[in-house]
């Protein structure tokens, strides 16, 4: 077909006109053209192929990828909560917290297969094992905690092997806050720029809200006598997550939006809502069942409209092109600026003083149909 | 052994950093817009050669771009931007591209695969094994020019190969093959590199000043493209990244950050305990 045979030694041969200069033919220049009048061209705000979104969006579905974030954070506090309950001779909360990590920890592998296109390779997630994927990392550190967590569940509910229980519950405790806190660098490491941009803080995002979770389950399943640490817990995540949650979304600029408004908001601010609830009631907890039954109630939705809320911020930060093209043009920006150079030939400055009247899909607040 | 640092942000030979010890040289696209004419013959090519399914028979209403970007199953991907001069009739300046995957030096899709379905080829080119994929779609959010994705009906994760297969037996690919203008060349990246310099200069020379290269420098933020492309205006225009960065460039610092909040977590847990004593 081509009469330029490309061989892996090279090509040999070239094809006429492949050299030829676009527009030539009409004997017009786009690039000349109109170089003598120069309309100033406001700056665009962004470009984009007919609004179409630059990365494809994740294909992770509600429920289980924001629920295995949830229950995940869930697990891993409630071992520490377990385990620290085991030691100050809280039996009945430390059965619940370990009863919660074992449920959690279930839960979330499940939900995690499910997601999967082909959950009768899950297996495959063993072959290897790759820092550089924190799925793959991730998919070690449940294998390892899950049963760990179950051990230590078990021997609490039955009150068999005890020294065994023990031994679990400590190994528990240790894999616990990595467990809650790895799943903020899975979706942070990906191009969705509200995740990504959000790498700094995210992790202190989801272990206070892991923590609020596990609290919450404190609150509303141990009896009044047992639940000061859970009551703090609650206090601790609560402070940690609304405090992570704001310099992230007020540091990562435009970008924050997904957070802000549409579903990602609105699930946020319920968190938040729910969040202040639970706390409040937290407070109240060592008085009334009833009191500790709300709060931890609230604190459980709170955490997990935590989570909805962030995955569905980074849906529609992947799916609008804006979210991509601004902060990545601004970047550029501030680099030509930093080595105090001018934009390189055929930048924009130069494009818009060539092109100064050119409308249509592909350029500034048009794209779509024309 | 190559540390992680290296393999995520290193320079050199992709595949040397994957550990092939001896190697053919590095394979690419050279993907010259300017000359493209919108036939759509890599599409097919590409559709024919590597058994893709249809894609979707939609009239979307922008250009002639009926496959609007790339998928699953459109591994090659024309884009058609008409660009009117407003208030003058006629007169459209016509861009077309081929789109396909970049084959990234430092390949996001491949560094968070979490099964290694995901590999790197000895020609340096990224390609996924359909018998190991298991569907969990980590790869497709990791991608930062939206390139490989879901294919619904079987749950996993299909891209462009650069046609393996064919450059293991000393063709060239299937879109390459079929390009009758030559608006996509394949070769080795470093003799396309070159090339591409001169087509460049020839076109600024010819007063085309809004020609660039996008995706040849070895020292952006995926470490250079394995295939790269001459435009005629922004890379937005035609959907792709002004500045592109491979997300796990920064993975070092986020596996800092989970373990201090980590590490926040138990203190926090040990201090609800210990402001609890003896109540």
């Amino acid at each position: 077909m081509s009469e330029t045979e490309v061989t892996r030694e090279g090509q040999r041969g070239i094809r006429p006109g492949s050299q030829a200069t676009p527009g030539s033919s009409v004997g017009r220049r786009w690039g000349r053209r109109r170089r003598a009048e120069q309309p100033v061209v406001p700056p665009a705000e962004f470009t984009s192929y007919y609004g179409k979104p630059v990365i494809n969006a994740p294909v992770w579905a509600a429920p289980d990828i924001p629920g295995y974030l949830f229950l995940g954070g869930l697990a891993g506090a409630s071992s520490l909560l377990g385990a620290g309950a085991q030691l100050t001779g809280r039996p009945s909360l430390a059965r619940t917290a370990k009863a919660g990590a074992l449920g959690g920890g279930c839960l979330s592998v499940a939900a995690l297969i499910h997601d999967l296109g082909r959950p009768a390779r899950f297996l495959n997630m063993m072959r290897v094992f790759k820092v550089s994927s924190p799925m793959s990392v991730g998919s070690w550190l449940l294998g390892g905690y899950v049963p760990v967590a179950g051990v230590a569940a078990v021997s609490a509910l039955t009150g068999k092997l005890r020294r065994t229980g023990a031994a679990a519950t400590a190994g528990a405790a240790l894999l616990g806050p990595a467990v809650a806190a790895y799943t903020a660098v899975l979706i942070s490491d990906t191009a969705v720029p509200a995740w990504h941009d959000g790498y700094p803080e995210m992790p202190f995002v989801f272990a206070g809200s892991a923590a609020t979770a596990a609290a919450g389950l404190g609150l509303a399943a141990a009896p009044p006598g047992e639940i000061a640490p859970a009551r703090n817990l609650a206090l601790f995540g609560a402070g940690l997550e609304l405090a992570a949650s704001h310099l992230m979304t007020r540091r990562i600029g435009m970008v924050a939006e997904p957070y802000h408004s549409g579903r990602g908001g609105m699930y946020m601010k319920a968190g938040e809502a729910l969040t202040a609830l639970g706390a409040a009631c937290a407070l109240a907890a060592r008085r009334s069942r009833a009191a500790g039954a709300l709060s931890g109630a609230a604190l459980l939705a709170a955490s997990a409209a935590t989570r909805w809320g962030i995955f569905h911020a980074g849906l529609a930060s992947a799916n609008d092109p804006k979210y991509t093209v601004v902060p990545q043009r601004e970047r550029l920006r501030r680099r030509a600026v930093l080595t105090q150079r001018v934009p390189p030939k055929g930048g924009r400055a130069d494009l818009g003083a060539a092109m100064p009247d050119v409308t249509g899909p592909g350029r500034p607040g048009t794209a779509g149909r024309t | 052994m190559t540390s992680l640092v290296d393999l995520l942000t290193g320079d050199g030979d992709p595949a040397s950093l994957a550990g092939y010890a001896d190697h053919p040289p590095r394979m690419g696209f050279f993907t010259d817009t300017s000359v493209c004419i919108g036939c759509k013959a890599c599409e097919v090519a590409c559709k024919e050669w590597n058994h893709v399914p249809e894609d979707g028979l939609n009239l979307t209403g922008m250009s002639y771009d009926n496959s609007a970007g790339l998928g699953a199953d459109t591994w090659r991907h024309v884009a058609f931007i008409e660009q009117k001069p407003a208030g003058d009739a006629g007169d459209v300046r016509w861009l077309m591209s081929s789109d396909v995957c970049k084959h990234c030096t430092h390949a996001a899709c491949l560094d968070v695969c979490p099964t290694g379905a995901l590999f790197r080829t000895e020609f340096g080119t990224v390609v996924v094994q359909e018998d190991v994929c298991n569907g969990c779609g980590y790869c497709i959010p990791a991608c930062p020019y939206g390139v490989i994705d879901q294919r619904k009906e079987d749950g996993r994760a299909w891209k462009c190969t650069m046609c393996y297969d064919r450059l293991g037996t000393g063709m060239e690919p299937a879109c390459a093959k079929a390009c009758p203008t030559d608006s996509i060349q394949f070769g080795p990246l470093d003799e396309l590199r070159e090339r591409a310099a001169g087509r460049l200069a020839q076109l600024h020379e010819s007063g085309v000043a809004g020609a660039r290269l996008y995706g040849e420098d070895p020292h952006d933020g995926v470490g250079g493209d394995g295939a790269f492309f001459l435009l005629l205006d922004e890379p937005e225009v035609y959907g792709l990244p002004p500045d592109p960065v491979v997300t796990t460039r920064d993975l070092p610092a986020m596996w800092r950050q989970a373990g201090i909040a980590a590490a926040t977590l138990a203190a926090g847990a040990i201090a609800a305990f210990a402001a609890a004593r003896g109540r």
